[in-house]
């Protein structure tokens, strides 16, 4: 099995109104996949759809090979806000964690409750926003499961909070074999985190693929202004900007960029990111998916 | 899962237990003294409580009760059970565990349910007892104006099963109420005025439909005169209504009107029938002077001849426990039912 979420022409309505339309996702297994998009684009409703939280309106969903919702046992989930009853105690939290997981990992819960110096006779309500997330995270976590979503787990934390978190995450993954699907609006968030880019902007992924790869394919060209059509077939612009006498084009591309013309800039996943998040949305899709 | 309901649900469940197992000490402590004196005094029994203090109040706890019961129930622990997971966003925590959300709403409401049925089963079964020779004398026709015939509306919906129908269907609105509404607070408030209501109206508009009632035409007479509605000036008013009793003890009078000769339902009586109205009770005096004894009886002899007749309906006291079992019946099978209707509602998107 080498998909851990599959979606096909999946789309969510509320009410009236289109959460996600027509969106086609795949994501492989034993990866840190950071789904990035502005705020709208559908991340949460796409990550509620994969556990099962919410059934689609259109197209289907598939996480470990199953419809989404049919193996809640391998699948972990921090939800947004990182909810937890305020007036169950640490050490509830363990034990609700326990009753209703067939395969609770104690050790490790309380390791981590230990690790994080939670005191297991506090209330989740007086936590403060980063431990209540790790409290959180720990009960994904301890439930052994081969998928862990987490839907924007650090975006109510502070500075110091978000990095310590995303640290206990990549600390966990490195421990135990999962694969992890982290949304965020965040670019820092995602490369803290992260070797795999899913950016999705209305309902649509613009770029997916493992970040190495895709920093090691995109380019800036500065130079002499050119049009689009002059360049090589193998480059693909992402964005285009021109002044009178220059053109600065962003591209992706896996061959060695021959022409001396160009300056040449290797870019930031920040870079990357705003670039396919801040065009137009292209009625059809082009062929961006990066081999792996 | 249990544990959870339990640790979720342990501060409301012993609160409203608390009050309730302590009524039901009290009331066995005080019971055996009771059923001594109903043994000892037989038929002084009854004027014999009126010398008391504690008894009287005791019986009047025992009325009111098992009415408070059912809309607490239904707003302190039916409305939050769902709403509250909803309003704080732990839904998304615990179903997000290795269970399902039927399994997860199923031990919630059994649980919970469970706790419901055997509170006020155990209020029921407490009152019922207690108030046995209370209601045991007045069924033998040992005269009160303070304690009613357990027939009688107020008093049927706070014996024997009634009560635990009533506060199993609270509980299951509350919780299908909180499931929609998806605000603890507004729901426990809906649920609240929802039972309240159900409480007031059921007995005047759904109990009398559960059983067919015995169904009589008597004519009135100076014996089994109970009243007479007036109304217009009081220097020449209108008979709207004659009162007569059904003459059997204990019994439930649902309905009564005058019929004339062709059987249909009078508004307003001749005014003739005046002189049939019974002298006020002793010790009021007579605003004016009434008619004689003998004047009466020939007032309703005219009555009788020219065709007026009462209708009856009601329910005699030995159907008490047949009407009980239907009333618990329909309120249990609603109660059925909100809970299907949340079993439904909760495999649909909550998000």
């Amino acid at each position: 099995m080498n998909t851990v979420v599959r979606a096909q022409g999946l789309g969510k309505k509320y009410g009236r109104r289109w959460a996600l339309t027509d969106c086609d996702l795949e994501v492989p297994a034993g990866h840190v996949v950071g789904l990035v998009g502005p705020n709208g684009a559908g991340k949460s409703t796409l990550l509620n759809l994969a556990v099962g939280m919410l059934t689609p309106s259109a197209g289907s969903v598939e996480v470990l090979g199953a419809a989404a919702g049919t193996q809640q046992a391998k699948v972990g989930y921090v939800a947004q806000d990182t909810p937890t009853y305020s007036r169950l105690s640490v050490a509830d939290h363990l034990r609700l964690g326990a009753r209703l997981n067939p395969a609770w990992d104690e050790s490790l819960a309380q390791q981590r409750i230990q690790h994080l110096r939670l005191d297991p006779k506090q209330r989740a309500g007086r936590l403060s926003g980063g431990q209540r997330a790790q409290l959180a995270l720990t009960l994904g976590l301890a439930k052994r499961p081969e998928l862990l979503i987490l839907d924007e787990p650090v975006a109510a934390l502070d500075p110091l909070a978000r990095r310590e978190f995303l640290q206990d995450l990549m600390e966990a993954v490195a421990e135990q074999e999962l694969s992890v699907v982290l949304s965020s609006h965040l670019v820092s968030d995602v490369e803290r985190a992260c070797d795999y880019l899913v950016v999705l902007v209305e309902s649509r992924v613009q770029v997916s693929g493992e970040i190495d790869t895709l920093l090691a394919t995109h380019f800036r060209l500065t130079g002499p202004r050119r049009d689009q059509k002059d360049l090589p077939r193998d480059q693909h612009v992402v964005t285009a900007s021109h002044t009178d006498r220059q053109s600065t084009y962003l591209i992706r591309t896996d061959k060695p960029i021959l022409d001396p013309a160009w300056t040449v800039t290797q870019l930031t996943l920040e870079d990357l990111v705003l670039a396919y998040m801040g065009r137009d949305v292209q009625p059809e899709r082009p062929a961006l998916e990066v081999q792996r | 899962m249990i544990w959870l309901t339990w640790r979720q649900f342990r501060v409301q469940f012993l609160v409203v237990a608390a009050v309730i197992l302590a009524a039901a000490i009290v009331l066995a402590a005080t019971g055996p003294s009771l059923l001594d004196d109903y043994h000892r005094l037989t038929d002084n029994f009854i004027k014999n409580l009126a010398l008391q203090r504690l008894n009287p109040l005791l019986y009047q706890i025992g009325v009111v009760l098992p009415y408070v019961v059912p809309p607490v129930v239904g707003a302190f622990w039916g409305a939050p059970l769902v709403a509250r997971e909803l309003e704080t966003g732990t839904h998304r925590l615990v179903w997000s565990q290795s269970i399902s959300r039927w399994r997860w709403l199923a031990v919630k409401l059994g649980f919970t349910g469970l706790g419901v049925v055997a509170v006020t089963g155990l209020l029921s079964l407490a009152v019922t007892w207690w108030s046995d020779p209370i209601d045991d004398a007045i069924n033998a026709g040992q005269e009160s104006n303070v304690y009613l015939p357990r027939m009688f509306p107020v008093t049927f919906g706070a014996r024997g099963v009634v009560p635990v129908g009533y506060a199993a269907f609270a509980f299951a609105l509350g919780v299908a109420v909180g499931l929609v509404i998806r605000r603890t607070l507004v729901a426990l408030a809906v649920t609240l005025a929802a039972v309240i209501l159900i409480e007031i109206v059921a007995p005047s508009l759904v109990r009398p439909q559960l059983l067919a009632p015995t169904d009589l035409y008597v004519t009135a007479s100076a014996e089994n005169i109970r009243g007479f509605m007036l109304s217009g000036p009081e220097s020449d008013p209108e008979v709207k209504q004659i009162e007569v009793a059904s003459g059997a003890v204990g019994a439930w009078k649902l309905y009564d009107r005058t019929v004339d000769k062709s059987g249909k339902a009078v508004d307003t009586l001749p005014n003739w029938a005046m002189g049939c109205a019974p002298a006020p009770p002793k010790g009021i005096p007579e605003p004016e002077p009434r008619t004689s004894a003998a004047d009466r009886n020939a007032c309703f002899q005219r009555l009788a001849d020219e065709g007026y007749r009462q209708h009856i309906k009601y329910f005699t006291a030995d159907k008490f426990w047949a009407l009980q079992w239907r009333e618990f019946g329909l309120f249990q099978g609603l109660a059925l039912l909100l809970c299907g209707f949340s079993f439904w509602r909760i495999r649909r998107d909550l998000s």
